[in-house]
């Protein structure tokens, strides 16, 4: 009997796919984000347009909101640490958290190395904005992935960017020939055993679900339609003037993200969303996805 | 050739597809309650058992999925579809479809951190089946006529009951199709019979 294993991790992050990650500051929003079909819950101090908005230094949240979360719900609970904090990672792996998020919107504890995941018996997803981001967290052991977006903006622009460029990094391997896969990996900074792997199979050999930004019920079917396993929302739920009606939306826009009709009916009547953020009025310093490489 | 169908509206749906045609039968993904009558058989795949049940009920099919439990078709739930289709869940006064004779608990394992994987014997289907566990759940009690095919550490991790088939764990996401095949020959068996 093993656990830990790469199935056993991966294969949890396979469990979630077509579905919605939601986070959430206490009990009572999990208990929405759960009633609503979410498949997993995110448990944070602050979303992350409210750690934006405050700024100073953003870390893994208090073990009291975490614990109080995952008493709340049966469905798994994920927490997020900031990027190279072995600490913080043990302290969640050793409370029974269900996956650590490795999290650009927490401001980073080491800015040249990224936690070797595949030491940890918790499973770990990280942020991408390209394929050699993506293939070097799984060659660092992350068993899951999302492509970063822009955090607590409300602004899918990000979201699309990366998912479109991950995933027509992906075709181009798949279709390369082998020989070619060496420079290929030398190009990306990526690791060539995770090139073969993806080429091997004919995608990535973890779930990659799209992140940061999505606010709407369209915006979520949208990252289905561009190839993501399933969809977290961060600010969107929480800071919308619905948020019991925006997360049942947003799960049923996921599960039937070609289902036009359907989608104009989830859409009707939610209320503002949240406001939202023009990403070129953030400075390079301010924008998460920049955090991590 | 029969066809087999995978309740697609969340979970390892992708997984159970390949395993399917690997296993020589036509896979179908559901995800609109008129689809069921089309087809020969249903996997219920893994995923978040919560989840799904929403969307069952959002959806309309939950009297379509007891009326095709009816009609004699065999029906596989693989973790979450097991708990779908117990006849009792530990700590919930209410099952789900509720057609199996068999009591589960939910995450009976523990958490993530816990999952596992090992290698099972089933019985009828392979001696060296590697089973992968994922915050799963067991069988606690089985029904008389409830035949169990495999155990783990003296808990059921799998068993039958005429049409239906439950594991508590994830077939799906090893190579290794036998159960899968076991399941879509118990699909054929029930077609012939129908046709005669």
């Amino acid at each position: 009997m093993r656990t830990g294993t790469d199935r056993v991790k991966r294969g949890m992050a396979e469990m979630q796919k077509g579905g919605v990650i939601m986070d959430v500051v206490n009990a009572e929003q999990a208990k929405i984000a759960e009633e609503a079909g979410a498949v997993a819950v995110m448990a944070l101090e602050r979303v992350p347009s409210d750690i934006r908005a405050a700024g100073g230094v953003a870390r893994m949240a208090d073990p009291t909101i975490v614990e109080e979360v995952m008493g709340a719900v049966s469905i798994p609970v994920m927490a997020k640490v900031r990027i190279g904090h072995i600490v913080e990672a043990r302290v969640l792996e050793s409370m029974g958290v269900d996956y650590i998020d490795e999290s650009e919107v927490l401001t980073p504890a080491d800015e040249e190395f990224h936690l070797l995941k595949s030491e940890y018996t918790v499973p770990f997803v990280c942020g991408c904005r390209d394929l050699g981001e993506a293939a070097r967290r799984i060659g660092e052991g992350a068993a899951m992935l999302r492509t970063k977006g822009e955090p607590g903006t409300g602004n899918i622009v990000e979201a699309v960017r990366h998912i479109r460029k991950v995933n027509a990094q992906v075709r181009k391997v798949v279709a390369m020939d082998e020989t070619e896969l060496m420079t290929e990996a030398k190009l990306l900074g990526a690791p060539y055993e995770t090139l073969l792997e993806i080429k091997r199979l004919g995608r990535l050999p973890v779930v990659n679900f799209a992140a940061g930004g999505v606010a709407t019920p369209a915006d979520a079917a949208l990252m289905m339609q561009l190839g993501a396993d399933g969809v977290f929302v961060g600010s969107g739920i929480f800071k919308s003037e619905n948020p019991e009606k925006t997360a049942r939306a947003i799960v049923e826009a996921t599960t039937h993200y070609q289902d036009y009709e359907l989608i104009a009916k989830l859409s009707k009547g939610l209320g503002a969303a949240m406001k939202g953020i023009e990403i070129s009025s953030l400075t390079s310093e301010t924008r998460m996805q920049e955090r991590g490489w | 050739m029969v066809k087999v169908a995978v309740l697609g509206l969340q979970g390892a749906v992708r997984e159970h597809v390949n395993a399917i045609e690997a296993s020589g039968a036509e896979a179908v993904v559901i995800k609109r309650v008129e689809q069921l009558q089309e087809v020969d058989g249903l996997i219920l795949p893994g995923g978040e058992s919560t989840t799904m049940r929403k969307l069952i009920d959002k959806y309309g099919f939950m009297p379509e999925l007891k009326r095709f439990a009816a009609e004699g078709k065999p029906m596989f739930g693989t973790c979450a579809g097991l708990i779908l289709l117990a006849k009792r869940v530990v700590g919930y006064t209410e099952p789900h479809i509720g057609v199996m004779d068999v009591t589960v608990e939910r995450n009976s394992f523990g958490r993530q951190r816990e999952s596992f994987e090992t290698e099972l014997d089933i019985k009828d289907v392979a001696e060296d089946f590697s089973a992968v566990f994922i915050r799963a759940p067991h069988i606690v009690e089985a029904g008389e006529n409830v035949e169990v095919l495999a155990k783990h550490n003296g808990r059921i991790v799998a068993a039958r009951e005429g049409q239906f088939l439950g594991c508590s764990f994830h077939p799906e996401l090893t190579e290794d199709n036998r159960l899968t095949s076991y399941f879509v020959r118990m699909v054929e068996e029930s077609k012939q019979k129908t046709i005669v």
